[in-house]
Parts: C-alpha cells; sequence; structure tokens
C-alpha cells in the first residue's frame, strides 16, 4: 500500500515518464559511505543515542531549519526537511526521541551538496524530532514536536 | 533481486536538485506478516551515497526508522549539463542497488 501511495506522490510530484533511472550494473561500483554507527543506531534511548553518536554536548541553535508535520496522521511516513544556517555545516543527524531505536540517521554533505536534506521517517509515537548539524567540528541542535496518530514503527 | 531507484535531477543555475525514491521494504524487524503471523526479518538500508562525476556529495549511515521506499532530495552546487548524477545503496542483509542519470538542460 505505501509502494503504490509512493508511485502516486512521485508520478503527482514530477511528470509521468520523467522518472527514468537506468540501471548501471556495468560501470564501477562506487565506494560506499565507509561504516555504521551500530551503537549508536541500536540504542534504545535518546540518551544513549546521542552519547554513542557523539553529539550529546549540541548546543542549541535557531539556525537549523526543521519542517515536519504538526500532527503526523501516519507514522510510518513522516516527511522530514532540514535545513542549517550554520556557515561550515557538513554533517546532519536525525533522531526520534521516542522510538524504540532513536536514532534514524546520518546525512554527511561533500563536494558542494548544500546542507539541506528532505526524507520521510518512521515516528513510534508523539515525540520530538530532534536535528543535529556538525559545522566546523561543532555540533547544534534543534527540536520540534511532532504528533502522531498512529505509530508506524511495527509496520 | 534488482529494486529500481526512480531519479529526477532538476538544474537551476548551477544548482542541481536530485531527488529519488528507492524501492527497498526498509524492514524494522518488529512487523508480523499477515498470513503467517511470523516476524518480518530486519532488512534495510544501512549506506546510501550520492555522487556527481564519480564524486560522493552525500554519504548516509541509515537505522530502519528511515521510511519503506526511501525518498530522498538534495541540493548540490557546482553542477552542470550532463554531469553523471549516481545512487548507490547497501543493505544490512549485503544487497546492493545502483542506478544514475545524466543532468537535464534546465526547464
Amino acid at each position: 500500500m505505501n509502494t503504490h501511495a509512493d508511485r502516486r506522490f512521485f508520478l503527482r510530484t514530477w511528470a509521468a515518464g520523467a522518472a527514468a533511472a537506468a540501471l548501471g550494473w556495468l560501470q564501477p561500483v562506487l565506494a560506499l559511505a565507509a561504516g555504521w554507527n551500530k551503537s549508536a543506531f541500536q540504542a534504545g534511548n535518546i540518551v544513549g543515542a546521542i552519547e554513542f553518536a557523539g553529539v550529546a554536548e549540541a548546543l542549541p541553535s535557531e539556525d537549523i531549519v526543521i519542517k515536519a508535520p504538526e500532527i503526523a496522521e501516519n507514522g510510518a511516513q513522516v516527511p522530514v526537511e532540514i535545513l542549517s544556517n550554520i556557515p561550515g555545516t557538513d554533517q546532519i543527524l536525525i533522531f526520534s526521541d521516542k522510538n524504540v531505536q532513536p536514532y534514524v540517521g546520518l546525512f554527511e554533505f561533500k563536494n558542494g551538496a548544500e546542507a539541506f536534506i528532505s526524507t520521510r521517517i518512521k515516528m513510534g509515537d508523539t515525540s520530538m524530532l530532534r536535528a543535529v548539524v556538525r559545522a566546523n567540528g561543532k555540533y547544534y541542535v534543534r527540536m520540534r514536536e511532532v504528533k502522531v496518530t498512529i505509530g508506524g514503527c511495527g509496520t | 533481486m534488482t529494486r529500481p531507484i526512480r531519479m529526477r535531477v532538476r538544474l537551476d543555475g548551477d544548482l542541481a536538485e536530485i531527488r529519488a525514491l528507492i524501492d527497498h521494504p526498509m524492514e524494522t524487524g518488529l512487523r508480523k506478516d499477515s498470513k503467517t503471523g511470523e516476524l518480518v526479518p530486519l532488512h534495510f538500508i544501512q549506506n546510501l551515497t550520492v555522487s556527481l562525476n564519480g564524486k560522493p556529495v552525500l554519504e548516509t549511515q541509515w537505522g530502519q526508522a528511515i521510511a519503506r521506499n526511501p525518498y530522498i532530495q538534495l541540493r548540490v552546487r557546482g553542477a552542470r549539463v550532463d554531469d553523471e548524477v549516481s545512487i548507490e545503496w547497501l543493505d544490512n542483509q549485503g544487497e546492493r542497488g545502483r542506478a544514475s542519470a545524466k543532468v537535464p538542460p534546465p526547464g
């Protein structure tokens, strides 16, 4: 069902037929991002997750913009957009405080990518959404509550 | 098994806006199969890289809380018409996916 919803979204958002991306199996395989922070991803509460992710000391900043619905009816697909206006930002980390495993993901920007990401996440319950950014080696954080009508972690 | 990636790139000046929708179940390991009643095993993308002409512009580490059929949108400066955008991912079961597209002319 989600698949169909996504396809509809896709067709609505972009002109039909424009979304062709040829599979490139014949080309050399690119190096994937090294590593996966297992202890942070498997942490079962927000205190552990931010500790293992190394961002527990992040300073509050209003220069981080979080765009997310105030009320998310479907916790399985919560659109989240994060923009950092802090110069030198090269990483954005997302946490959903009340998820069974709160660390959602790390996005690292290089070679001309702007400090911006738009994606969709699962939220198990009404919770604070926490965006942490790294700029010139320092961490900053902004939070925003999202009310979730139907949780999306068992789906 | 090949899982499709749909990608759309839009160029405005030298800013490329890249959107992608990746076909992947992103199973949390908590969901029960409605027929068998058994838990569906954990199956999710852990690393995804977006590159422009072979140089990484976005490198990610993901947990299981990225939504099913992951969607990403990003913006990259310094892009030109006919540059190659590629996306590659690796999941916790060792499965991989890759796709690429050319930056189209603006408009």
